[in-house]
């Protein structure tokens, strides 16, 4: 009987083409947009996530502006982070400004960063030749230095930098690797820098206070709890003073880019879901005309011995058949469209199983929804009127 | 003793049309038996179509009673009456009503589906009895490519193939021309001689001679044996 149905429900799509089409690409158009704006603005989500989750999603930033009496944080602060549950690593930043020499010639304005091997170990790509500053370098407060692209090109002409001497605000270090080149309107560029133990820096040259803090904690689910510890002892270390520092936890960041994408997609598919309901409109409109149509065919069905349940059957699989072509439809153009607008704003593109589904779920409710009304008033049809109107 | 299979005894109905009642059958008392074939005569308007409705068990009395095969056929919920239907009456129609994007054979399954019959002995079933029809060669054919008679044809071979207790047809020859309409006669003949039950409901007492028993219907009261319309 289901069988008989769909063959039927097939057959009279069929020989409507025109109609079927027309009735189709409300569903077409509803389904389209709905799977298009849900893939494009997934796609653009998992671009934006991976790009934050990349500079590390189990970091917490601490910037230090300081206050009057105090201006940034000590050792002894930092030793009492670390001391805190579900911390991994501290990677301190202590920045100053410098020159650098070589073999009499210099340079001005050359940012001096003083890091640690932790640092380092949770960065790509720092360093393009040499090696990197290590645990043995921080604790001894080594005279090494990693210096820029630049420095590089103009202090050491013709010669391999690493191994050689550098002259750093005066002092005399040792050159151990150079930084990877970055791009000259890159925001962090580190072509007109020099690296050195940040140990180094407050030993050595002097530096007083930590300017900068990045805290890796091991169980990014525990990121807030640690977050509202690590401001703790930073309130403590300014006299409760709030205003000395400020904190971001980038798990979080993640978080809020998730929720606000969602709902952003929640957004756009509902509005695109308003062209499915003028879609189903359109189905439900056409499957009352085929009702009228066939007034005579459904009397005949009933002196044939149609159960009513059957003849709505009949009806509800044809306005579902109907819709899931339309829906199938839709989906391919959809995808085809996310796939294009990914390629053009170079988001990524991925499809789910669960839009998948969305999809052809989406369709055969739209089908049964408003194909419910129609069939309904075909199965109530008086045969014996329904028999008259040849 | 011939087997009765339809019986109504005193059988009203009426219709009520605003504030109007209208009495369309006035006691109808009718005993049909196993083998007969009923010629309905009656003009349009006696009421003979409402008799017909009712047979079919499309309609159903508004008093009296009316046994079907030994069963009483009442106000019964849509879904009772589309079985007693489905097994009982083979129903004829003047316009054939066959379904257009069907083919011949197609049609003549219709009413085996309904009857929950599987589709290889659907098939089986159909085929031989548009051979008995004399349609074996046009079992493909859609109705738009038959002719009327043929057509004709492939409606009986549906209202046969459920092997109902009785053929129902209303003005069968109604559509066809004197010629064809003398061979679907015929094959009624033909049918009735094989010991099938048929009623057959005609305004035209030609047609209705071709029965073995008459029974004039005029302003919804029925009379036996009358002949000459």
């Amino acid at each position: 009987m289901l069988k008989e149905s769909i063959k039927m429900a097939l057959e009279n799509i069929i020989s409507n083409k025109m109609r079927s089409f027309l009735t189709m690409l409300g569903i077409i158009i509803g389904v389209g947009s709905v799977i298009a704006l849900i893939t494009i603005v997934s796609g653009a989500t998992s671009t934006v996530t991976d790009q934050v989750a990349s500079m590390g999603a189990n970091t917490v930033t601490i910037q230090v502006q300081g206050t009057p009496l105090k201006h940034g944080l000590t050792q002894g602060d930092v030793n009492k982070i670390a001391e805190l549950s579900n911390i991994e690593g501290i990677a301190p930043t202590i920045s100053g400004q410098t020159t650098v020499a070589f073999d009499g010639n210099s340079m001005d304005e050359i940012s001096l960063q003083g890091k640690n091997d932790v640092y380092f170990e949770n960065t790509e790509d720092v360093i393009s030749a040499g090696r990197i500053i290590n645990p043995i370098d921080t604790e001894n407060k080594s005279r090494v230095a990693l210096i820029g692209n630049d420095i590089a090109n103009e202090l050491y002409v013709g010669e391999n930098p690493i191994g050689q001497e550098i002259k750093i605000g005066g002092i005399t270090y040792q050159v151990i690797g150079i930084l990877q080149e970055s791009d000259s309107f890159a925001q962090a560029n580190t072509n007109k820098a020099v690296m050195i133990p940040y140990t180094t820096a407050m030993g050595v040259v002097g530096a007083k206070y930590i300017n900068s803090l990045t805290v890796y904690v091991a169980d990014e689910a525990q990121a807030d709890t640690t977050t509202r510890q690590i401001e703790g002892v930073l309130t403590k270390a300014f006299n409760g003073d709030d205003d000395g520092y400020s904190i971001v936890n980038m798990q979080s960041i993640l978080e809020t880019i998730e929720e606000m994408t969602s709902i952003l997609s929640m957004m756009l598919g509902g509005i695109a879901s308003i062209s499915l309901v003028v879609g189903g409109i359109g189905i439900m409109n056409m499957m009352l005309v085929s009702v009228t149509e066939r007034t005579s065919e459904i009397g005949l069905r009933k002196a044939l011995g149609a159960e009513p349940k059957q003849i709505q059957l009949q009806f509800l699989i044809e306005s579902v058949v109907l819709c899931l072509i339309g829906g199938i439809i839709g989906f391919g153009l959809g995808v085809i469209l996310a796939w294009v607008v990914a390629n053009l704003i170079g988001t990524s593109f991925a499809l789910t199983a669960s839009t998948v589904l969305l999809a052809i779920g989406f369709s055969a409710v739209i089908g049964v929804v408003f194909g419910f009304m129609p069939a309904r008033k075909a199965s109530r049809l008086n045969p014996i009127d329904a028999l008259r109107s040849i | 003793m011939p087997e009765k299979i339809l019986e109504m005894k005193n059988l009203v109905k009426t219709y009520r049309m605003g504030d109007e009642e209208q009495v369309v059958l006035k006691g109808i008392d009718l005993e049909i038996n196993r083998g007969d074939f009923l010629s309905v005569l009656g003009p349009s308007g006696s009421g003979k179509s409402t008799l017909m409705n009712i047979i079919g068990c499309l309609d159903v009395p508004t008093s009296g009673s009316y046994y079907l095969s030994g069963e009483r056929i009442e106000d019964l919920p849509e879904t009772v009456l589309s079985h007693i239907r489905n097994r009982e009456i083979g129903f004829i129609f003047q316009q054939f009503q066959l379904l257009p994007r069907l083919s011949a054979q197609k049609n003549v399954e219709l009413p085996l589906i309904y009857a929950g019959v599987p589709e290889k002995e659907r098939q089986l079933r159909s085929a031989d009895i548009l051979k008995r029809v004399g349609l074996a060669e046009k079992m493909k054919n859609r109705p738009n490519q038959l002719s009327g008679g043929q057509q004709q044809r492939v409606a009986i071979a549906r209202a046969l193939v459920t092997e109902p207790t009785i053929l129902l047809a209303d003005e069968p020859t109604g559509a066809l021309d004197q010629q064809t309409g003398h061979q679907i006669m015929e094959l009624f003949k033909e049918l009735y001689q094989e010991g099938k039950t048929i009623v057959m409901i005609t305004h035209d007492a030609d047609v209705a001679k071709n029965g073995s028993r008459i029974v004039r219907i005029v302003d919804g009261n029925l009379s036996e044996g009358v002949y000459n319309a």
